[in-house]
């Protein structure tokens, strides 16, 4: 078995070969071994999609839109997942966005997960027919079998902002509310006096 | 008022000729290690080796909760073979940590791994690897003098200090061993480097137990055991080249820590206001048996031999004209600290700096804890930010690398490459070799440079805005924020200049480690000594940390 630490060094090596900066190639390496450690198929993902781009010049966005893609050319998922993390407030403005034709969209995933931790939102994701959900940078939930993956491109990408809303009603939170002060001591005057430090009136 | 104390200057500590002159210290990983673990057991459990020393030994470390074992891999080697190159395939002896008791099947499996050292593959179940070459002279000697019922001559023990030198020492995740965030949370080994100094000093044990073995195998009837003030005076060697190097410029987190650490001890021991009689003893105690050690620090360098002149200068000078009584001095290490400034070299100033800590171990156990890193929490870099204030960082955190001139030769003189052959970092001449096209991103000074040249022609932007076009820099960029919350975290020097000497970034390291005898054998590689005083497996529970003065 490969360690993190040897999966984020050969990745990283591995994408300045093929022509990326050193500090993207830092990102990459990093992105990878996280992936992995989620149990997603980033090493399969970059090995074949920095043999695709031997001979052709990966592109990303310009700059971050509501729908983004390139004229007669397929998203390089590593420009694309940089753009992303750099404009991370953009992309929280934005709410919802579409990149259209992604080489290999996994590996997207995990610059939307630090995205996602940027941000502080959960974020949504559709690749296709596939719906993803990065939470924080802690978890990437799927609703289908994306482990053992390689997905060569992606007609759609879509990303979608999920505020921070509960998942639930304002019945349910006092219901529970009500069964947590169970733990509360009732206070009588004499523990209003003594049970607490600052004084009754503080005007001094 | 309070009285109080700055942390020295980050740009002027982390300058290579000073950082070139660290000694060891009550905050070394050795000492810290011994701290930590003299109260678990130690034990040999497997030592099956033939007459000639060959075979296989395992020794065990435990408390109630957890069990670490080296396993040590003893083979035969043709003096031919015998290299402490890197380039080398084949050594004296392996080993290995492994994490818990070894199966007989962990053991056979690391046997097909463990002595192939980087082209075998270990496990998460084991946490360092290692290698070791015999000090050919010295080990046949002690084994000639044990099998002839005599003890070996000391002079020959104390001029060379070890029987076995190690190679390298590798550890998180490299060859498939078990990543740092595996163990990281165990209290035990909440401190750099902890594992792989627990397995140099198993290793120390073996090479005693195996010099014993081969003269009780060679004459049963006549041979005796080295004497164990013999023994306690030997350490094991180690040969490191460049390997070490970039490690401090890959980890500007760590290295930030480790310095941070030994600055924020210093800060407190100068701002106490009453030292007593004893803790002034324990000082000069140590300052008294430490001379011991710097004259028997033997090196053909003429490089080291100038500075260990240096250094014995300095202590001279210390001793005969420093008062070292406190009388009624209020802020007695304040006032000792600034005279070594005005009147010491470097060298003496740091030594002083590590013996000042000797007394306190209520200052130092508090601070070692702090000296690990998570290297992944300054990762990101804060794109919201100006470009301005990038700016500005730059200029505030250095202001020595933004002297150095890059339009001149010298200044760019050398590239950091990796090796195919070995996968190594190495260093060469630019203008003279090939390759440099291919130089990793080490060169942090020209870089930052470059940077600042950059931002200086741009108009105040927003860096998302700004990476765009030059994400070539984007390396660069992500030290910054790293620098503008860890002052110590970056070497203020040039890492490419022709006149760069990589052992002082070496001797940095290894001051942490705990080494003593620095003994360079090129700019680029040297041998030092670990262990050498240090209390013997079966004692280490009696052990006191002033040890390394014994």
């Amino acid at each position: 078995m490969q360690s993190s630490s040897e999966i984020n060094t050969i990745s990283k090596r591995a994408v300045k070969a093929s022509g990326y900066t050193w500090g993207i190639a830092e990102d990459v390496g990093k992105s990878i071994s996280s992936i992995e450690m989620f149990g997603i198929a980033g090493v399969k993902n970059l090995t074949s999609y920095l043999k695709l781009i031997r001979n052709n010049k990966p592109e990303g966005p310009k700059e971050i839109k509501r729908e983004n893609y390139l004229n007669g050319k397929n998203l390089c998922p590593i420009y694309t997942g940089i753009k992303l993390i750099d404009d991370y407030q953009l992309v929280d403005e934005t709410n919802s966005l579409y990149f259209l034709n992604v080489d290999y969209p996994l590996l997207l995933l995990p610059f939307v997960s630090r995205l996602s931790y940027l941000i502080g939102k959960r974020v949504g994701i559709a690749i296709d027919q596939i719906n993803v959900e990065c939470n924080l940078n802690i978890c990437i939930l799927a609703d289908r079998q994306i482990k053992t993956s390689v997905i060569q491109k992606a007609d759609t990408f879509s990303i979608n902002i999920i505020e921070n809303l509960d998942s639930f009603s304002s019945e349910t939170w006092n219901e529970l509310y009500e069964m947590s002060s169970e733990t509360f001591v009732e206070e009588t005057e004499r523990l209003k006096n003594t049970a607490a430090g600052a004084g009754l009136q503080d005007n001094d | 008022m309070t009285f109080s104390v700055q942390r020295r200057n980050p740009n002027e500590i982390m300058k290579l000729n000073r950082l070139g002159c660290f000694h060891q210290s009550k905050l070394s990983f050795l000492r810290s290690f011994i701290r930590e673990f003299k109260d678990w057991r130690f034990k040999n459990e497997i030592f099956e080796l033939d007459e000639d020393g060959y075979g296989t030994a395992v020794y065990s470390v435990s408390n109630r909760q957890r069990t670490y074992s080296l396993i040590c891999y003893a083979n035969k080697l043709d003096d031919s073979e015998r290299s402490d190159r890197v380039i080398a395939t084949k050594w004296d002896a392996a080993f290995v940590i492994h994490d818990g008791h070894p199966s007989k099947d962990d053991i056979e499996r690391l046997r097909n791994n463990v002595p192939k050292q980087e082209v075998g593959r270990c496990s998460f179940k084991e946490l360092a690897l290692s290698r070791a070459n015999k000090s050919v002279r010295v080990f046949n000697h002690v084994v000639e003098s044990l099998s002839s019922g005599k003890q070996p001559d000391k002079e020959l023990l104390n001029n060379v200090g070890y029987l076995y030198r190690t190679t390298a020492v590798y550890g998180s995740g490299k060859f498939g061993l078990a990543d740092r965030y595996r163990i990281k949370d165990r209290p035990e080994i909440n401190g750099p480097f902890r594992i792989e100094m627990m397995l140099v000093y198993l290793v120390r044990q073996f090479t005693f137990d195996q010099v014993n073995h081969i003269a009780e195998k060679k004459n049963p009837n006549n041979f005796i055991k080295l004497d164990i003030d013999l023994s306690r005076q030997l350490g094991i060697g180690n040969s490191t080249g460049l390997g070490m190097a970039p490690f401090i410029i890959n980890h500007p987190a760590l290295l930030h820590q480790w310095i941070y650490v030994r600055e924020e001890a210093l800060k407190q021991i100068r701002e106490i206001k009453h030292v007593t009689n004893n803790e002034l003893g324990i000082f000069k105690r140590c300052l008294e048996f430490s001379e011991k050690n710097i004259d028997n620090w033997n090196t053909s360098s003429q490089f080291q031999k100038a500075k260990i002149k240096q250094l014995r200068q300095d202590i001279q000078k210390f001793e005969s004209e420093y008062d070292l009584s406190i009388n009624d001095c209020e802020y007695f290490w304040d006032k000792t600290y600034k005279w070594t400034e005005e009147n010491l070299s470097y060298e003496g100033i740091e030594y002083i700096v590590s013996l000042m800590m000797e007394p306190y171990d209520n200052i130092v156990s508090h601070l070692v804890p702090q000296m690990s890193a998570d290297e992944d929490q300054f990762f990101n870099i804060p794109t919201e930010r100006s470009t301005r204030e990038l700016k500005e960082i730059i200029e505030k955190s250095y202001p020595n690398i933004l002297a150095i001139d890059f339009s001149i030769k010298k200044s760019n003189e050398n590239f950091w490459f990796i090796s195919k052959n070995k996968e190594e970092p190495r260093i060469a001449n630019r203008f003279e070799e090939d390759g440099s096209q291919l130089e990793q991103p080490l060169a942090i000074a020209r870089d930052i440079k470059e940077l600042y040249n950059r931002l200086s022609l741009d108009k105040n932007q927003k860096l998302s805005k700004f990476l765009e076009n030059n994400n070539d820099l984007r390396h660069i960029v992500r030290r910054c924020y790293v620098v503008e919350k860890l002052p110590y975290a970056e070497i203020q020097d040039n890492s490419i200049d022709a006149e760069l000497m990589p052992i002082d970034m070496l001797r940095l390291k290894l001051s942490f480690f705990g080494a003593q005898k620095f003994d360079p054998r090129s700019d680029k590689w040297l041998r030092i000594c670990m262990y050498q005083g240090a209390p013997l497996m079966h004692e280490i529970n009696l052990s006191n940390d002033t040890w390394i003065y014994n």
